[in-house]
């Protein structure tokens, strides 16, 4: 047997674009935003920066102190930047895979797959919409303030909520697109569902020359989303949720991800990675 | 050009690089190209409608990963009249598996699977998941052997039997379907396995126990398929924590005619293309012009290993 010359030429991957990538991005910056919240900002294709607001990316965290997880872990979109090639995350370190995350450094290579899954709709005709989140919930619904700002039709209330007011994260950045954002938390005791539902129910009914809220978007709290799918469902406003469930692949081959349905009376099985993780607000049900 | 293809009884394929059931579907034709890989292999269907096990459905182990999923299916209208015709735009031939819960139904719902487009189909008579206590046909060679004895009767397709490392005869299961009829035997499933949630004294898994797969498998299941090589004179479709070219090398070399990546995807989605390009470089690098050559090239114990194919390759080759 001849050894055949060791030039290889193996294949290139075929011209097609494919819509989704596995690529190591470079890490650009990682500093932690307020004492519980960090920052990922990775340098990022093309492919990446096409993610839509409610997109995820399915990140492989790197070996921490101890083994590295086997699993990605799915992590909704905080910012894209296409002029800049950058996508950026914000996280809470709360487990083995954030905790690796942490410890990125810039220069430091990340291995990221996506974007993935179904992002927030926003139909024609809406004029004012509502953000409504909790906790880390705030990352996911931050990007709809790009595609807001990119509508001056539509007019953009947030109303985050979060235990101590140095959690609000990203008010500078929802207000810099013209989003009014009220801010209630449980130390200075105004985040109960009741006093939220108050807020809300004035923000419904418009006025003073604000039109009435006419979609809400929802993300992070049980509590919240079925505050939102009752004022939703009295006014027969459009609303979205973006939910959250372990996941192993991420593109809808394995069925890990799966939460109950209440479609049209019943309760059916969605797979959160593909049919989400962005959902009709009235056909989640509660965790 | 390399020859990557490889025969599994009467099909051609033109590399031997294929998905495990269960870890794959079309989705995955956003990451990669599905006319690449040898052989589509989808996910697991029943007759009925099944929604599937209580969630959680996986948890990570070291190396590895435990699944109780449970079987989610569409149903056997939903094959035919939806994933039969998107398997018709992909090179790569579409093998159905297929899953019952008795012989009779198993032959059955093979016959009716047994449509054009359909190049053969996998039994998977080995789900841990779904009988008693993880019991299986495929744990025992009588069960084995009827039940594949019955398919044969109810199609003219090849039937590949996928095997279950939850026994305790490995050889004599695969001689079994051997003999009831069997094109290929595919070795293995899942190893029956579990974990426990320390901060709630429950299993991590919705439904207790589950199937353990991905790398950390690998040893276990390499030896079944060398065991199974040596034991049948079908042709053997090595599974069981693949995630490399070298993985899938070990098993080619083992005895096994072509391989299937799954947890690996879960992983890195372009795990089969990896696959791929590592086969077709190892034969560049050591000089072969059909990967198929060393297949069953492994010395037995106490054989000289003979004239290996030129030398050693260096570890980042492959």
């Amino acid at each position: 047997m001849t050894l055949m010359p060791t030039q290889p030429e193996i294949p290139n991957a075929s011209d097609r674009q494919f819509a989704v990538a596995e690529r190591e991005c470079a890490v650009i910056s990682n500093d932690a935003v307020n004492a519980e919240y960090r920052m990922l900002v990775l340098s990022a294709p093309p492919v990446f920066t096409a993610a839509q607001p409610g997109q995820f990316f399915h990140l492989l965290c790197p070996r921490g102190g101890g083994e590295a997880p086997f699993f990605r872990r799915p992590m909704s979109v905080y910012r894209v930047d296409p002029d800049k090639g950058e996508v950026a995350f914000l996280y809470k370190v709360t487990g083995a895979g954030t905790e690796s995350m942490a410890a990125l450094r810039p220069g430091d290579g990340f291995n990221i797959l996506g974007p993935l899954g179904i992002g927030f709709d926003l139909p024609d005709g809406i004029r004012h919409v509502l953000l409504l989140a909790r906790g880390v919930g705030l990352a996911t619904l931050a990007p709809l303030a790009q595609v807001v700002a990119a509508r001056p039709d539509v007019r953009a209330t947030a109303i985050f909520s979060a235990r101590k007011p140095e959690f609000l994260m990203s008010v500078d950045y929802m207000a810099a697109h013209g989003v009014d954002v009220v801010g209630v938390t449980d130390s200075e005791g105004t985040s109960a569902v009741d006093r939220v539902e108050s807020l809300m129910r004035d923000l419904l009914a418009g006025g003073n020359g604000v039109p009435p809220v006419d979609a809400i978007y929802t993300c992070g709290s049980n509590r919240l989303m079925r505050l939102a799918q009752k004022l939703a469902a009295e006014r027969g406003i459009f609303g979205q949720v973006a939910m959250e469930q372990q996941m192993a692949c991420g593109l809808g081959m394995c069925f890990c991800c799966v939460r109950d349905f209440n479609v049209g009376g019943d309760i059916v099985h969605r797979r959160v990675c593909c049919e989400g993780p962005v959902f009709d607000l009235q056909e989640a049900v509660s965790w | 050009m390399v020859d990557l293809s490889t025969t599994i009884g009467s099909l051609s394929l033109a590399n031997p690089v294929m998905p495990a059931s269960g870890t794959f579907s079309d989705e995955l034709a956003q990451v990669i190209d599905l006319d690449r890989i040898g052989a589509c292999v989808i996910k697991t269907i029943t007759r009925e409608f099944r929604a599937g096990n209580p969630t959680p459905r996986v948890a990570e182990t070291g190396g590895g990963m435990l699944n109780s999923i449970g079987i989610p299916s569409k149903g056997l209208g939903d094959f035919l009249d939806r994933i039969v015709p998107v398997y018709r735009r992909i090179q790569a031939p579409l093998i159905a598996s297929v899953s019952a819960n008795t012989t009779a139904d198993f032959a059955a719902l093979c016959r009716d699977v047994s449509v054009d487009g359909v190049e053969a189909i996998e039994v998977n008579i080995s789900c841990p998941n779904l009988e008693a206590d993880g019991h299986a046909f495929a744990m025992r060679p009588d069960l084995t052997e009827e039940v594949i004895t019955e398919i044969r009767k109810a199609t003219t397709l090849p039937i590949w039997a996928k095997l279950t490392p939850n026994t305790g005869d490995i050889a004599g299961v695969a001689r079994a379907a051997e003999a009831g009829g069997a094109d290929a035997v595919v070795v293995a499933n899942t190893i029956l396995g579990m974990s426990i949630d320390l901060t709630t004294f429950r299993p991590s898994l919705g439904s207790g126990m589950g199937g353990f797969s991905g790398p950390a498998v690998k040893p276990i299941l390499l030896r079944m398929a060398y065991q199974c090589s040596r034991a049948v004179s079908i042709p053997v479709i090595g599974c069981g924590g693949i995630s490399t070219a070298s993985d899938a090398l070990e098993y080619i070399v083992a005895g096994c005619s072509a391989i299937q990546v799954g947890t690996a995807t879960f992983v890195h989605p372009t795990a089969m293309i990896t696959v791929l390009e590592g086969l077709e470089a190892f034969c560049r690098e050591r000089g072969l012009a059909r990967l198929m050559d060393i297949r069953g090239a492994v010395g037995a114990v106490g054989e000289t290993a003979g004239d290996l194919p030129a030398q050693p390759v260096p570890a980042e080759a492959v």
